[in-house]
Order: C-alpha cells, then sequence, then structure tokens
C-alpha cells in the first residue's frame, strides 16, 4: 500500500488527539451569558420621551411591524397668544414576529427615540404574543449599552463637529458667489413618486 | 469457592456477568459521548446528573422507555420484534466466556474462543432480521449490506483470532491469555490490527458503518425503530464494544498480563478493555466513512492476505520452535 492514505489517517488520528487535549472553546448558554458587541442587533428599544409621533419610523418599515397611536393635545403657554398643540403617544409597539432586524427604523428616527438592544431572551409561545407594547420597549431601554468608542483615526461624530467648529464670520466678508444657473423643469413621471 | 453449592456458584456468575453486560456498554456509551465531543471541541452532554452529564445515558434511558412501540403495518411483526432481543442477547452469551483474571470468568470453557466468535456472529443476524422484517426498501438495503459486510469480514477475524489460537497451542481464552507473552505484541501485530479493523467492521460502526450510512439509508435496518427497541440496537453496539474489546484485550494484550497481575488481574484487563473501547471511539471520530466497494476491496484485497500471512508465520514460528 502507498503511504498516500496511511499518512491521511494518521493525520486524522493527530488531529483529533489534539483536539481532545484542548479546552473547548463552548460557552454553556444559559449559565453563562453571551459576550454581545455593543452594536448586537437584539431588540429595538424605545425611549418614548424622545418620540414626537412623526410617524417616520412606522412609514419606513419595510414590513409595517410598528403600531403607533397618538392624540393632540393642546398646552397652554404663559404669554402666549394661541395654545400650541402637541402630539402624545397613546400607543407604540412593535410585532417582533414581523419584524426583520433591518434597523432602518432606528436609522430613520430624527429625535433619537428609537435605539438597538443586545437583548435577545424575548421568546414566546404565541406568535400574537410578539407584538410588544411600548412599557416592555421602554424596559428594553435600560440594556441599551453606550455607543462604542470610536475607532483611533476616525472622524468625529457629526453632531460633535458641528459644536466644535469655530463661528461663522459676518456675512459681508463672505464673496458673492457666482448666480448659479437655473434648473430645468422635472419631468413630470419624476412627480408621482 | 469448595464450599459453595454448584447451583449458587451458577448463579453467582450469571448475576456478575449480567450486571457486567449493563454496566460495561453504558460506561463505553458514556465515554463515546465525552471523548467524541472533545474531539471535536464540543463539551457532550453537560446537565444530565449534575457533574458532566454522568447520568445521560439513564435518562436516555428513561426517555426510550417513556416512548410508543409502533410497528410499521407492512413490517413482519414477528421478527420485527424479535430483531433487537436477536442482536443483543448474543453479546450477553458472549460476554460470559470473556476471562476477566484466572477463574473470573463466567463460564470457563475449552473451546471459549470458538463460543465467543460463534455468539457474536449470530448478533449481526438480528440485524439482518431488522432489515429483512421493516417493510422499507433502505431497511432491506441496509441489511443486505449488512449481510455482504458480515461475509466480508467474518473471515479476517476469524483467521486473525485462529493465528492467536495457534500461537497458545489452545482455544481455551484463559489459557491463551497464560500462554501470552509481550513478544507476541511484535509477533501478532498483523493479527491484532486485522482482528481490530474486521471488528469494528462487524458491529458496523464508522468508518464501516455502510448498512446505515444516514446519508443514503436514512438508519438502514433500525429506520422503522424507536422507543426501547431502538435502544436495545444501541445496547447492542456498546456491549459489542465490550466484547470485542475484551476479546481483543485476552487474544492480543495478554489480558490481565502486567504488574502485581496475581493481585490486580481483572483490573489491568478492564483498563485494556476500556483503552481498545476508547480506540475504537477515536476510530470513528477520525475517519471517513468507507463505501461500499472499498469496504469490500479492504475486506478481500487486505485484511484476508494479512491475516493469511500472519497465519503462515505463526505456523512457521510455531513449528520452528
Amino acid at each position: 500500500m502507498s503511504g498516500g492514505p496511511l499518512t491521511g489517517l494518521a493525520r486524522g488520528l493527530a488531529v483529533t488527539l489534539a483536539t481532545l487535549g484542548r479546552r473547548s472553546h463552548t460557552a454553556e448558554y444559559p449559565d453563562h451569558k453571551p459576550d454581545l458587541p455593543p452594536r448586537s442587533r437584539g431588540v429595538i428599544a424605545l425611549l418614548e420621551e424622545n418620540c414626537t409621533v412623526c410617524m417616520l419610523c412606522a412609514r419606513e418599515c419595510p414590513d409595517w411591524c410598528i403600531y403607533i397611536d397618538s392624540h393632540k393635545e393642546t398646552v397652554q403657554v404663559e404669554g402666549a397668544a394661541r395654545a400650541r398643540q402637541r402630539n402624545v403617544l397613546d400607543r407604540f409597539a412593535i410585532d417582533f414576529s414581523l419584524c426583520m432586524y433591518c434597523g432602518i427604523c432606528v436609522e430613520v428616527c430624527p429625535f433619537d427615540a428609537l435605539f438597538w438592544s443586545p437583548e435577545f431572551e424575548y421568546a414566546e409561545t404565541d406568535i400574537a404574543d410578539m407584538t410588544h407594547e411600548r412599557e416592555r420597549l421602554r424596559e428594553w431601554m435600560w440594556t441599551v449599552p453606550p455607543p462604542p468608542a470610536l475607532d483611533p483615526g476616525a472622524p468625529e461624530a457629526k453632531e460633535v463637529e458641528q459644536a466644535t467648529k469655530p463661528a461663522r464670520g459676518p456675512r459681508a466678508e463672505r464673496t458673492e458667489r457666482p448666480e448659479r444657473p437655473s434648473r430645468p423643469p422635472r419631468p413630470s413621471q419624476g412627480e408621482a413618486t | 469457592m469448595t464450599t459453595v453449592p454448584d447451583w449458587l456458584e451458577v448463579v453467582l456468575r450469571a448475576v456478575a456477568v449480567l450486571a457486567a453486560f449493563l454496566v460495561l456498554p453504558l460506561l463505553v456509551g458514556q465515554a463515546e459521548h465525552k471523548v467524541m465531543a472533545h474531539m471535536q471541541g464540543r463539551m457532550g452532554p453537560m446537565y444530565a446528573g449534575g457533574f458532566h452529564g454522568w447520568a445521560q445515558l439513564v435518562a436516555d434511558g428513561v426517555k426510550f422507555a417513556q416512548k410508543e412501540d409502533v410497528a410499521p403495518r407492512a413490517a413482519d411483526r414477528a421478527v420485527f420484534r424479535l430483531a433487537p432481543a436477536v442482536a443483543l442477547v448474543p453479546y450477553l452469551v458472549a460476554l460470559t466466556a470473556i476471562p476477566l483474571a484466572p477463574g473470573v470468568v463466567g463460564a470457563d470453557m475449552d473451546a471459549g474462543l470458538l463460543f465467543v466468535l460463534a455468539a457474536s456472529a449470530v448478533g449481526v443476524l438480528g440485524t439482518l432480521m431488522a432489515g429483512w422484517a421493516s417493510g422499507n426498501k433502505y431497511s432491506l438495503l441496509g441489511g443486505l449490506r449488512t449481510a455482504a459486510q458480515l461475509l466480508s469480514y467474518e473471515l479476517p477475524l476469524v483467521l486473525a483470532a485462529t493465528s492467536v489460537a495457534m500461537a497458545a497451542g489452545t482455544l481455551n481464552l484463559t489459557g491463551i491469555a497464560d500462554a501470552w507473552g509481550p513478544w507476541w505484541l511484535a509477533w501478532q501485530l498483523p493479527a491484532a490490527a486485522v482482528f481490530l479493523v474486521a471488528g469494528v467492521a462487524e458491529l458496523q460502526r464508522p468508518p464501516f458503518d455502510m448498512p446505515i450510512a444516514d446519508a443514503e439509508l436514512v438508519m438502514g435496518p433500525y429506520t422503522e425503530y424507536g422507543g426501547l427497541r431502538f435502544a436495545l440496537f444501541l445496547l447492542a453496539e456498546y456491549a459489542g464494544i465490550v466484547v470485542l474489546a475484551g476479546l481483543f484485550t485476552v487474544l492480543f494484550l495478554g489480558g490481565w498480563a502486567g504488574p502485581f497481575a496475581h493481585v490486580v488481574g481483572w483490573l489491568w484487563t478492564l483498563v485494556k478493555v476500556f483503552v481498545v473501547s476508547v480506540v475504537v471511539i477515536w476510530i470513528r471520530v477520525a475517519w471517513p466513512r468507507l463505501r461500499e466497494d472499498q469496504l469490500q476491496a479492504l475486506a478481500w484485497k487486505v485484511l484476508v492476505p494479512v491475516a493469511l500471512g500472519q497465519l503462515v508465520l505463526t505456523g512457521v514460528v510455531v513449528v520452528a520452535s
């Protein structure tokens, strides 16, 4: 017999024996919680104090799994001529049986009311129980980790950049901009979308 | 021993063999769980029983016993129901003749080697019966593969055992182990290799598990079995490992030979049996399954010639000395 298959078999024995001597990397899950990275997409948490019921998340959701109800309230402001109107959130629910964890709602929220939480233990025995109301979503807010530090050499966050920019000089010092040519009229079918 | 009446001695030996038959396969099974897991970078059972899953097989047994006993409508019911027993009991019978130490044996027979080989060969019949009676084409194919495998590998197995019997000049297993000397390790090495390979093939364990190749035949002859009857087939497999390892220990490793053999000889036998069992498990983990034609080619083109050559060598040495 040639040495080919025999060396292969010997190598198989050697590899398994070496693996037998090493500790396995298994983390026994229910006893040891997994160490998840800060950007894990476990569940979507709601900071309802920040929500203005703008409905952007519900509209952008690709499978329409966000349910929002609200009503308007009038608020009397001292010294104002008229009463102001304010949106009050009545219901905010996410159906996690439909959610596909794309994160568009988190991205699109203009007031930072939605966050990714690494929490993932919310299995249910009935699919109808997968719709979680705002109390539960608010509770998950406590599990949202602080944003991780930027990579070395990365540009500053936009907010920080904006705040640390030197104030603009007076308008007169700026050079006049050249006149821009007027835009051509948009094609009519573009307006349909 | 002289004060013990005959009937009591028979009962005691039978009970001891039964206890060994119930405990050793479970130990080997648990060892397979853990050794295979760690060889694959896993942990294996960790929860049953609390400490590293020591009670996993007990829990499995309880689960199997609770399951419904189902026989397919197309099955030959009587044969179907009998098959697991036919697979399991021969190994119990074979275990009675394997000695742990001089005198520590279920039944010391003059033709013990022949008896063990004959009895353990019957075990494969259970698989054949299961394949035939299940009323399932995959089971039937698996059964036929079992038959082909049995025919091919029985020959090198018996030839390798014959070589040892010739060298020892006896078929009595205690006599063979007594006649054993350390230089047999080199002298009978080809026979030992052939015996181990053919023995693993007889048990239809990987890499010789063509009859139950799950990618092709679902579960081969065991496809239609569930519950306790399936558990009996599993138990038969592990009992087969114990019988094979015991026979290998007695034939090729000198049984109880070792330091302080007159005091702890039985312990040496058990240790060797366990080591051989772990090797059988190790082979299963490390090597890929053979194709059916490779399986037959290995038996007829490699094992049988090697066994015959060993037979010639043994004959020459025995006649010359």
